[in-house]
């Protein structure tokens, strides 16, 4: 009913790509008693000046749409009250827009910790960054912020973070504990609040897509590739098929990296530093190897709107050819050295179980999701070239322990490396880059793209002014449906497992915090 | 030499080793991993540096929290002194015997559990939970390691138990492999190692012993610090000269002897560090709650290996 509903709205002109409807607040409220009875998954919400979007995907026929809801007097209604994972989207968006939500449920602020110059600082006028004089002039008001309850007899609270005794990023976690079982964490985010979104505001295209690949570091190479294709497909321009191809392959190394890194990772945090120390080996033999032959270790900014601006020849090629053969021959040691201990299958069996339930309520990307039972991976979903023309197989496991996501990992791991040998073979040649368009659009327009980082799917919206400038961009990253189901998987277990469980979630903090 | 000044170089010796220790099987566990990894004399860099720090206190500590490091630290100081290492016949070995290296241990553990609660944070209530947790199923699977030697060897006196050991009256015998088998599980618990405890990690919701100590600064610290590695030594100590005690020199017996004693008390030190690194190496650390089954395990051992001794002496 509501996809004949929002198929028959007219689309929105502007839009490049996926079907853009604006809907009215009836239209809005169905959509959020669509997405509570399951029948769409919300991808995204994020807010303007005025209005707020939210992307829907229905699971069952593929469908996607960009639904828009002009905020009247401010206001409009909330997606959270019907639908619990909007909920954080919207404490950040009446963070950072002048915009209630009628019916929040929680009405804590999210992102702003009372410490910024000014509130709501994106609630401006497009294009220029200056928050509304009456936003400026106040700085954002002194956050009393009360954890969430617990009743019960012998509860006691332990507080953990933003400062960590390991080096990872800031984020204050809230454990209320029974003796040693966990009844209820409670995670606070927002530490690493950069102003991305504002940041982003008015800048060139080119400047831009900089400041896209350092919002998570680990990822920089999924977000480029979602700025890149945002822009790519609002100015209505290809980049040539060898770009693509090198992207791809960029993305695949990426998350060779990250899953050797977090697999090896995981097991130390279960104490057992051997394949940590095996792991970290193969991981540093990627980097370097990245470092070889796109010359950074991380690709960053290897990805640009037009292209990419490293090319592959003969040796670069055996390098990475080299480091297949390499990973191939070693990694199904350490795989053997996983299973067949049995301290560590102990600790990693059974732990942290996330329901398939809660994950596609979630909509629960990348290897939580896929250990949950969720099948979604944005390569398959919404397939971008490459992988139309050489797919990708995305492995699925129902346990949701923590096992299950080391599992996703390993299995990953094996299949970026098949993908990845087939596709230097198959490289197309030709040009690397094109240079964007320099003829202004007459009006601003607008694209949303979804690639698959390692840690899920990475969204980016982008709308171009007719300056040839970004006037509104957001990313929206994996971490945002995934951190809530983390207080869900750690319910129940014990506190000395929640490092374990945490770190085979591994969520980003400074792609949730923006 | 004078038994007197026997006992004097034993003291002086168990803190000079001590810190070589833990850093000889850190050292190990990272060839293992094939890192480089520290030197075998770090821990006594880390201790110079701990001296010189500042010490910082929390604002609500009371004297027990100054005190603690300066107890447990002597109290531990003390009991590894007591272990016959090098030779035997000590001049403490009359009025030290293994039940009172059991109740100083003891009494190290319970300052310490004290001073992590002192403070009032969290992870130091955790840790104390835990430890205490621990501690009272590895304290009686110790006395019970202590009653299955002692009926064996007919003492508790250490170097008699040693001396005995040696003798031709000794052999082979189940309950002592038995003891052998728990006094080790409640070693790796006591000393906070994998599987129970990782000395090594970051994580303040994983830790046991060192949640307790995270308050903990400058040169209370370095005590601390300190204590742990004596108290590692000493149960190393403890398994050789109750399980290997071959090379070891008798009280009177010349320079010479003394001299075999410590080149084979040494050997046995870096087997014992190459064994616990291996067994570190390869092994995960337990969910906090099979911590007690373990340390159960050794529990029934010990009291397994007393019954069949007794039995077989009625028999």
């Amino acid at each position: 009913m509501l996809t004949a509903l929002l198929a028959n709205l007219s689309p929105l002109v502007s839009h490049r790509g996926w079907p853009s409807v604006a809907v009215d607040v009836d239209t809005w409220r169905e959509i959020g008693t669509a997405l509570r009875e399951g029948r769409f998954e919300l991808l995204a919400e994020w807010g303007e000046t005025a209005a707020v979007r939210c992307v829907l995907y229905q699971p069952s026929s593929g469908a996607i749409y960009l639904v828009t809801l002009a905020a009247e007097a401010g206001a409009v209604p909330s997606l959270a009250q019907f639908h619990a994972p909007a909920l954080r989207l919207e404490r950040a968006i009446s963070d950072l827009f002048a915009l209630r939500f009628i019916g929040l449920p929680d009405q804590r602020p999210w992102l702003d910790h009372g410490r910024w110059p000014m509130r709501h600082p994106l609630a401006a006028e497009y294009p220029m960054p200056s928050p509304a004089a009456a936003d400026r002039a106040t700085p954002s008001p002194e956050v009393n912020y009360p954890f969430l309850p617990t009743r019960g007899s012998g509860l006691h609270q332990i507080p953990v973070g933003p400062v960590h005794a390991g080096i990872i990023e800031p984020g204050h976690f809230r454990i209320t504990a029974s003796g040693e079982t966990v009844v209820r964490l409670e995670a606070r985010l927002g530490y690493v609040h950069r102003g991305v979104e504002q940041l982003l505001i008015g800048r060139s295209i080119e400047n831009a897509a900089r400041i896209a690949a350092r919002v998570s570091g680990d990822s920089t190479v999924a977000y480029s590739l979602a700025f890149a294709r945002a822009v790519e497909r609002a100015l209505q321009f290809d980049p040539p098929p060898r770009a693509r191809w090198l992207r791809a392959i960029m993305g695949e190394l990426e998350r060779l990296a990250n899953h050797l890194g977090d697999i090896g990772a995981i097991c130390n945090d279960a104490s057992f530093a051997l394949l940590h120390a095996e792991c970290a080996i193969l991981r540093e033999a990627t980097l370097r190897a990245c470092a070889q032959a796109f010359g950074h270790r991380l690709m960053m900014d290897r990805v640009i709107p037009g292209g990419v601006t490293t090319d592959l020849n003969g040796s670069t090629i055996e390098v990475i050819q080299a480091l297949t053969q390499r990973l191939r021959s070693q990694f199904p040691e350490l795989i053997e050295l996983y299973e067949n201990t049995a301290s560590l299958q102990d600790r990693t069996v059974g732990a942290g179980v996330l329901t398939p339930a809660l994950a596609a309520q979630f909509a629960a990307g990348g290897y939580i999701g896929r250990a949950s039972g969720r099948a979604f991976d944005a390569r398959l979903a919404l397939p971008y070239a490459p992988y139309d023309e050489l797919p990708i197989v995305a492995p699925v496991r129902r346990e949701g322990d923590v096992n299950a996501r080391v599992w996703i990992r390993i299995l990953e791991v094996q299949e970026s490396l098949r993908w990845l040998e087939a596709a230097l073979d198959a490289l197309p040649r030709g040009l690397i880059q094109v240079s964007l368009p320099t003829t202004a659009p007459s009006t601003a327009l607008e694209a949303t793209t979804m690639v698959e980082g390692f840690r899920g799917d990475v969204l980016a919206h982008v709308r171009i002014g007719p300056a040839l400038v970004i006037e509104r961009c957001h990313l929206r990253d994996p971490s945002w449906f995934q951190w809530p189901l983390l207080e869900a998987a750690i319910y129940g277990n014990i506190v000395a497992d929640f490092p374990l469980c945490n770190k085979s979630f591994n969520c980003s903090y400074a792609g949730q915090d923006m | 030499m004078r038994p007197w000044l026997t006992q004097l170089l034993q003291l002086a010796l168990v803190l000079v080793l001590a810190p070589w220790l833990t850093g000889l099987t850190r050292t190990f566990k990272s060839r293992l991993m094939r890192r480089v990894g520290p030197p075998p004399l770090q821990p006594y860099r880390d201790l110079v540096k701990l001296l010189r720090k500042e010490t910082v206190v929390a604002d609500n500590a009371s004297w027990l929290f100054r005190a603690a490091p300066y107890l447990i630290f002597a109290v531990t100081w003390v009991a590894a002194a007591l272990v016959p290492t090098f030779c035997t016949g000590l001049t403490f070995s009359a009025a030290a015997d293994l039940i009172v290296i059991v109740a100083l241990l003891g009494t190290a553990r319970f300052f310490l559990a004290l001073a992590g609660l002192d403070v009032g944070t969290s992870f130091g209530g955790i840790g104390a939970s835990r430890e205490m947790m621990f501690a009272s199923l590895a304290e009686p699977a110790m006395l019970m390691v202590v009653f299955t030697v002692s009926l064996f060897a007919g003492s508790t006196q250490l170097s008699y138990v040693s001396a005995y050991m040696l003798s031709t009256h000794a052999g082979l015998s189940i309950s002592l492999a038995l003891a052998l088998v728990a006094l080790i599980i409640v070693s790796l618990a006591e000393n906070a190692r994998i599987p129970v405890d990782n000395p090594a990690t970051h994580l303040e919701l994983t830790m046991v012993h060192e949640a307790m100590v995270l308050e903990y600064s400058g040169r209370h610290l370095a005590l601390i610090e300190a204590a742990a590695s004596l108290k590692l030594l000493l149960y190393l100590s403890l398994i050789a000269c109750v399980f290997t005690p071959w090379g070891t020199a008798e009280v009177d017996a010349g320079a010479w002897a003394y001299g075999l004693g410590l080149a084979a008390y040494l050997l046995k030190l870096i087997a014992g560090a190459s064994l616990l690194a291996v067994s570190e190496t390869a092994t995960a650390k337990m969910r906090v709650f099979r911590v007690p089954e373990f340390l159960g395990v050794a529990l029934m051992l010990g009291l397994l290996g007393a019954i069949l001794l007794f039995v077989s002496r009625l028999s």
